[in-house]
């Protein structure tokens, strides 16, 4: 269903309007006066997940699935009042997450004056929400935090990486906050107000990726019942970033060196490109130049990828900062869980101080939390830490040479990763504290899972989540 | 004979776009997935998620028909056993018979697409 409107006499020949309303950084819906849907421009598209194919013709309320859509419509006020509307809301998507949202209602009136239909303006709100406690932070940068020699460097190089326009990748080991990186450098950059389209590359089979990212064509395979924009034609005017890029299979790497040399897209059975005005940043926590060399990783990909690139130092070299995120997520979960706890015991400092942290900051900040949640004085004591911890003796670490120096004949299979890997156990010891802790704890509220979450001092949805995972029947 | 338990959010006739801000829902009883047994509305004093699952756990549901959900209750249910239809938007007869019919999907638009009340 494809749809071309224009604007007449506006210049000397016809405007291409959808292209206009592609341009402007807002998601925009245009509804007739019976609230059904008329057009959809990209952004719109992006955040909601719904393609104007699939959208056309619908109930509004239906596409935007906004809580003011239900209890209070916007456009119904604004049609009693005769003028624009502006409210907070917020949107489910078709990925099942709630974005907080501003809607801008107005009337659209034809040549004559005569009432023709609405247009509604989405903004994202996620960006300016700053009643996070994890925002606002000193010696941070978005919502990365350090004041380590390593992290002060990064925090200067950010901000000028950001305002350029240069692909990113960036390296650093499992749990550094790769991903968190790539978004500040989106919200500090000039693409801000446009969208950010995460894709995992290692997240999907390769039939089903490539449609993912570069969209389809109806009818250009079985199944392919309607046009599918792809993640690239999404991320128009924004930045799409690419996280566990080492997986990408190599078919695929071809079509992004196409993409990154030319800058068009050709969906599955398109015959026209799209010409994509997007920012890439690539995230992986593997050794691509180690990649490169066994051929598992394309060397043109990486060339073009590596324009700039940001390698996020393990916590253990960053000895500064380690006490300045305890104190953080320390203040994080108190505030959080409603918990008056000041500060650590001595002897809880010290073994916290003296760990080495394989996970990086997810580590710590797990760790954090299992403390706040079990501590029942003011202060973090040691008993209050997960008992892997206290077990850990130094110099146990179990880090693996660097690439550089490993022998060259390592099955491709076994395909390096940065990150040193946590011994298997170590995993089963934090995972069965945790695990024997919520048994414990439904013994004895005799399976009472409300009760159990209370004990815990962790939320129902939590617990269950916890039960799944620990595979507690 | 098997009983089973179909549940369905609802705005008037139609499927209420957000399962959060429920404050109906249907409950249709169906013997071997066909003939309807039984038919009953609940009205929850007020709109919330928690409270909804809860309401699902208790009547014992089968299969959820509802429209956005947030994925958090979405695998909660799931985990519960519970069949969750989500993203389904029109009236909520026509989902429940396409259901019967065994030809309902996630994510199904059973509206009549028109603009400026032309069939389009």
């Amino acid at each position: 269903m494809d749809v071309f409107p224009e604007v007449h006499q506006l210049m000397r020949s016809p405007l291409d309007f959808a292209h206009i309303l592609d341009e402007i950084p807002l998601g925009i819906m245009v509804m007739d006066t019976d609230l059904r849907v008329v057009y959809l421009n990209q952004f719109f598209q992006a955040l909601t997940g719904f393609s104007l194919d699939i959208a056309r013709g619908i109930p509004c309320k239906n596409i935007l699935r906004s809580s003011a859509c239900i209890l209070n419509c916007p456009v119904l006020a604004t049609h009693r009042k005769n003028r624009s509307i502006s409210c907070t809301s917020d949107i489910i998507n078709t990925d099942r997450q709630k974005l907080p949202v501003r809607i801008t209602t107005a009337q659209i009136t034809d040549t004559l004056g005569h009432f023709t239909g609405y247009m509604e303006t989405i903004e994202d709100m996620r960006s300016s929400a700053t009643d996070d406690p994890e925002k606002n932070v000193a010696y941070s940068f978005a919502n990365i935090i350090g004041r380590s020699r390593k992290m002060e460097m990064i925090f200067q190089t950010l901000p000028v990486l950001a305002q350029s326009d240069t692909s990113i990748l960036i390296t650093g080991e499992t749990g550094t906050g790769k991903d968190l990186v790539a978004e500040a450098v989106h919200q500090t950059s000039g693409r801000a107000d446009g969208p950010f389209i995460k894709i995992n590359c290692g997240a999907l089979p390769e039939t089903l990726l490539e449609s993912e990212i570069f969209g389809h064509m109806k009818g250009a395979f079985t199944g392919a019942v309607e046009n599918k924009p792809g993640r690239f034609k999404l991320a128009h005017n924004g930045t799409i970033f690419l996280t566990e890029i080492g997986d990408l299979p190599l078919p695929l790497q071809v079509k992004l060196l196409t993409f990154l040399d030319d800058r068009i897209i050709y969906p599955l059975g398109a015959t026209k490109g799209f010409n994509a005005n997007v920012r890439i940043i690539a995230a992986t926590h593997r050794d691509l130049e180690y990649m490169v060399s066994i051929g598992k990783f394309r060397k043109d990909l990486l060339f073009r990828l590596n324009v700039a690139r940001i390698h996020l130092p393990p916590l253990r070299e960053r000895d500064a900062d380690i006490r300045l995120l305890l104190d953080h997520f320390l203040n994080y979960y108190t505030k959080k869980q409603d918990k008056k706890i000041n500060g650590f015991s001595e002897s809880a400092l010290s073994v916290l101080l003296g760990y080495t942290y394989e996970g990086n900051i997810r580590e710590l900040k797990n760790i954090m939390e299992y403390a706040v949640n079990v501590a029942q004085s003011s202060r973090i004591e040691s008993e209050d830490l997960p008992a892997y911890i206290l077990d850990y003796e130094p110099g146990q670490s179990t880090s693996k040479p660097p690439a550089a120096k490993r022998a060259p004949n390592v099955p491709p299979d076994q395909l390096p990763a940065l990150a040193p890997q946590r011994t298997e156990k170590s995993e089963q010891t934090w995972a069965s504290v945790q695990r024997q802790m919520i048994i414990d704890a439904l013994k004895t509220s005799r399976g009472k899972k409300n009760k159990a979450a209370q004990m815990l001092g962790m939320s129902r949805s939590t617990l269950w989540r916890k039960i799944k995972a620990y595979k507690i029947e | 004979m098997t009983l089973h338990k179909v549940a369905i959010p609802i705005l008037g006739e139609e499927i209420v776009p957000r399962f959060d801000l429920t404050t109906e829902v249907i409950i249709l009883t169906t013997v071997n997935s066909s003939e309807i047994q039984d038919k009953k509305i609940i009205v929850l004093p007020k709109s919330s998620s928690d409270e909804l699952c809860h309401t699902l756990l208790v009547q014992e549901i089968n299969t959820l028909i509802c429209g956005a959900i947030e994925d958090e209750y979405y695998e909660f249910l799931k985990w519960k056993k519970i069949e969750v239809f989500d993203g389904v938007c029109g009236v909520w007869t026509q989902a429940f018979d396409r259901w019967q019919a065994r030809t309902l999907t996630p994510g199904d638009i059973l509206f009549t697409r028109m603009l400026e009340g032309n069939l389009i």
